[in-house]
This record gives structure tokens, sequence and C-alpha cells, in this order.
């Protein structure tokens, strides 16, 4: 336990009390400007400290402090109803739900094209440049077209939004998975050749359970795409609810504090989905009879 | 022990040859190879790296197809032998799969082959019992030594109840005091299941210990030297190896491996 304390919560409250002071520093700064402004014309002559304290109050600040960032965070999601559409529950929900979708989507996809880029030869000859192309294409300048192509016939809701998580999270999965399948040795390929084993039983006994670890490792990079794909596939649809419309919305109105919690709301979501997946796949590894770390 | 005494070949290769295209060009791993091996024959093939003898044991296992000359393999092309799972194959690591455990191990050629759930359980306890591995069924591979690991190999390799073992430098990578122990114990699965085996080894006294004829093979292009046929009786204890019948069939072992490099210089 102690041990615990010394190699990863002392650290991590460093590391954080650190980002919170230089955050507070820079709250000032960009909000000074503005604040000055704002007495000059008002005739007010505050003290040296009052001044900090107001730029660290501002409706609409530049730069919202953290503590301002904290009491919205804690206001719209202990202190709403989580119907209720400024709560960032209901927001984080629906955003988590196209993740999900377009997760469990991404997923199957990048494990069908590592299988057949394994299997089959003329795949593996032409496929990867084709998926390597598709993430060099910014997904901020195709989700909304993936938007109005799926709208106009007649798709509309959270398929289109899960669609954009697809693409940005097959990626990891099938690139982690073409290394997966080809991890194992030739030495375990011959053996199962001197069983005169058929392609099927090669997949199912020895490529398949050897390809679990990359599996893993590479849902948790396309779990925290996911999360980015239905975020910014929120952004250009006017969608009226998510995280993303929350951002868009924050953006629209200065509601730069509404912003921040917005995105610590997503953090916070990233967080526990990578964690929740890097959680499967420990039990999944000690299911299969992995020498315990 | 074996009743029958007509020979009956297990392996006949006649004027075999195998030449690798690489990209340095070609590289003759085997040239013109002549052996019969009958069955009960334990054989074990000697010679430096790069003489050619995993390289024949992989023919056999039709896992390199020959470039010239015949081998069959139970009176079959060595394809047809594979299909018909005529042998089992022992490789120098265990390989065992990680996520299985011991008794699953054993039963993957099983499960491929199509055998019952009863069969296979009956099967596996059998198996570990020749190996002496009874009651580590559930224990996963990183559970084992070095030793048990190879044992539980061995166990996977009989578990079909082919007639003809491959054992690609089985003991290679263990010391010396378990492999002492174990080619103990290998002998004694010979005994009780008669089975046909090659052997292939880079070590002198494994290989007089361990066989009923000795194949010794040189480099470049890998070629058969000598086949020394043993007057060892079957019955074998560790200190036959102090005996002076034993030190010179190890004494022909070594001139043999010496006149093949000798020719080589």
């Amino acid at each position: 336990m102690t041990d615990r304390l010394r190699d990863k919560i002392v650290p991590v409250t460093a590391l954080l009390l650190a980002i919170v002071a230089v955050w507070y520093v820079g709250a000032y700064v960009m909000n000074a400007p503005f604040q000055r402004d704002l007495d000059r014309r008002g005739g007010a002559t505050p003290t040296r400290w009052e001044f900090v304290v107001k730029t660290m109050t501002q409706a609409k600040p530049t730069l919202p402090a953290p503590h301002q960032v904290a009491v919205n965070f804690y206001e719209n999601t202990f202190l709403r109803k989580v119907t209720s559409n400024r709560s960032l529950v209901y927001h984080s929900w629906v955003t988590l739900a196209s993740t999900l979708l377009g997760f469990a989507f991404g997923t199957a996809l990048g494990i069908l094209i590592a299988v057949g880029i394994v299997h089959v030869l003329s795949l593996d000859r032409s496929l990867m440049p084709w998926i390597i192309a598709s993430q060099t294409i910014p997904i901020l300048a195709l989700a909304p077209m993936i938007i109005v192509v799926l709208a106009a016939v007649g798709v509309t809701g959270l398929i289109p939004k899960a669609l954009i998580s697809t693409y940005l999270s097959f990626f990891p999965v099938a690139v982690g998975m073409v290394k997966g399948l080809r991890s194992p040795e030739a030495m375990q390929l011959d053996l199962m050749r001197t069983y005169n084993a058929s392609q099927w039983q090669v997949f199912r006994k020895l490529r398949l359970p050897a390809s679990v670890p990359f599996l893993f490792a590479s849902m948790k990079v396309a779990i925290a795409a996911s999360l980015v794909g239905a975020i910014v596939g929120e952004l250009p649809t006017g969608a009226v609810a998510g995280i993303g419309s929350k951002l868009l919305s924050g953006s629209y109105y200065s509601q730069t504090i509404d912003i921040f919690a917005a995105l610590v709301a997503g953090a916070i979501v990233a967080m526990l989905l990578v964690t929740a997946v890097g959680l499967a796949g420990r039990l999944v590894e000690r299911a299969m009879g992995a020498r315990p770390a | 022990m074996s009743g029958q005494n007509q020979p009956v070949s297990v392996v006949e290769a006649k004027g075999l040859g195998l030449t690798f295209t690489t990209n340095d060009g070609p590289v003759q791993a085997l040239s013109n190879v002549n052996l019969q091996i009958g069955k009960g024959d334990f054989v074990s093939f000697i010679g430096p790296s790069g003489c050619g003898k995993t390289t024949f044991l992989r023919v056999i296992a039709d896992l390199e197809q020959p470039t010239e000359g015949t081998i069959a393999v139970n009176g079959m092309s060595p394809e047809e032998a594979r299909k018909s799972r005529a042998y089992g194959y022992v490789f120098q690591a265990a390989g065992l799969y990680p996520w299985r455990t011991i008794a699953r191990n054993i039963a993957l050629p099983l499960e491929i082959m199509g055998y019952s759930r009863a069969e296979q359980r009956e099967r596996i306890a059998r198996t570990l019992d020749l190996v002496n591995l009874t009651g580590f069924e559930n224990k996963y591979p990183w559970q084992l030594s070095g030793g048990m690991q190879q044992r539980a190999s061995i166990a996977r390799a009989l578990a079909f109840d082919a007639d003809l073992l491959l054992m690609d430098e089985p003991f290679g990578a263990l010391d010396e005091i378990v492999r002492d122990h174990l080619n103990g114990q290998l002998l004694e699965l010979w005994a009780r299941t008669n089975k046909t085996i090659c052997f292939v080894t880079h070590s002198i006294p494994e290989a007089v210990y361990l066989s009923t004829r000795i194949v010794v093979m040189s480099p470049r292009p890998g070629r058969v030297t000598d086949v020394i046929e043993s007057t060892l009786p079957r019955e074998r204890p560790l200190d036959i190896r102090e005996t002076p019948e034993f030190l010179s069939i190890a004494a022909r072992v070594r001139d043999g491996l010496r006149a093949g490099h000798s020719y080589e210089d």
C-alpha cells in the first residue's frame, strides 16, 4: 500500500498540482487585459488582490480558472437531474452510446479486415495502402459528408455518429490484429502442419488465441479514438445533445466555463473507457492462464 | 520386446538431395542421402550444424520438399504420411501454448484430429503417465520447469499414437542432469511403446546411449558419412556409458565426425 502511495499517488498528485498552478497563472495573464479594460471604463480602482480575484471570477473568461470549471462541472454533474439537457451526465451518456456502438462496429470491422489480410494474399497486397490512406483524411472534413450522405438515404440518429467512430477505431484494431494473427512462430505453424490441421483450425486454435493480447492493446487505442469520433460527429451536425454539442453551443455563446467543463467530462469518459478495456483485457488474460504480473 | 523381425521400412530414402534457393544463390542442404529405417529402430542423426540432419527430419515430416531422389514414409510419400498422421514431431523448444493447461496442450492434436471428449481424456491420462507428468494436468506451461515442458511436448506428440516419433534436438536446450534423466525416460518409453524414433542431436554420448543406429553426417553439402549399428543391448542402465563397448562406439562416432570435417578443411 505504501508502495502504491510512493509509486503512483505522490507523483500523480504532484503533477496535478503543478498543472493547476500553471493554469491559475495562465488564467490571470489571459483574463487581466479584459478586466483592466472593464475597471477603467467602470472607474473602479481595485487593490492588487481584488484585481486578481476579479480575473478569476469573470462570467465569460478567456481562460476560466480551475475552480470555476470545477464548480461548473460539479453543479452540472451532481446537482442536475440526469435527464436534464444541462446535465453533463446526460450529454456524456449520449456521446458514450455512439462511442460504444461505433467502437463495436470498428472492432468487428478491424478484426474482419485483419483476418482477410492474413489469409488472402490479394488482400494482403492491396488493402493496407487504402487503410492507411483512409486515416490520413482529416475526420473533421469527412464527418459532415458522412452525416449528410446518410441523412439523404434516410439514416439519421445514432448510426451516422457511430460510423464516424467506426471510421477512426477500425484502424488500430486492424493493424494490431494483423500483427497478432501473425505472431505465432514458424515452429508453431509447422506443428499445426504436422497435425494436418485445416486453415480454420490453425486460425481458431492458434492464431486467434495468440492475437488476444494484441487485440486488447489496440482496443485501448481504438476506444479513445471512438470517443473522439463521436464528439467530432456531434460538431457539424448541430446535434442537440452530447459532449460535442455542448462544446459547440459553449463556443457559440462564449460560455468558456461550459466548454472546459464539457472537456473535463469527455476526459473522464475517455479515462473510464480505456480503464474498462484494460481491465477486461486483464480478466481475459487471467482466464487464459497468463502468469500473474 | 518386438515379436516381428521381418524388415519393414518406416523410412526409405534413395539418392535424396535438397537444394535451397536463397538470395546468396543455391545452398545444398542434403546430397545423395541413402538410408533405410526399420520399424522399432531408434536412429540418431549426429553432425555439426549445417550438416542437414534437421533438414532430413523435416523432409520426412513433409515440412521441406526434396529436390532430388525419392523418399518413402511407411511406403507412402511424406505428404500422404503426414496427412494420415503417421508421425509425431517434437521440436527443440517445447512450444506449448501458454494459454492452454498441460492437459489441454496434449489435447490439441486430438481436438484437431477429431477424437471424442472421452477418448481425449483417456489419452491425456495415458500419455501423461508415459512421461511421468501425472498430476500436472491443470498447470499452465509457465508453472513447469524446462524439462517438464519438454516432456509435456513429447506427450503431445505421443497422444495420437503415431508409430513414428521425429525428435529434433528435443533436449538441446536443457542442462546435462535433466538431459540424462530424460534420456533414461525416453529409452523406457521407447521400450514400452515400441515406436520408431528418429532423433537429431549433436551430443555424442546422447546418440550412443539412445540409439540402435547412429547416422553420422557432415556439412556442405549435407551427407551421410557413416551409419553405425549399435551393439549395445536394448536394456541400458545409465552406467553403461562407462563400458568399453560404449566408449568404442563413441570413438567411432567421433572419428566419423572428424573425417567429415577434415574433408571440408
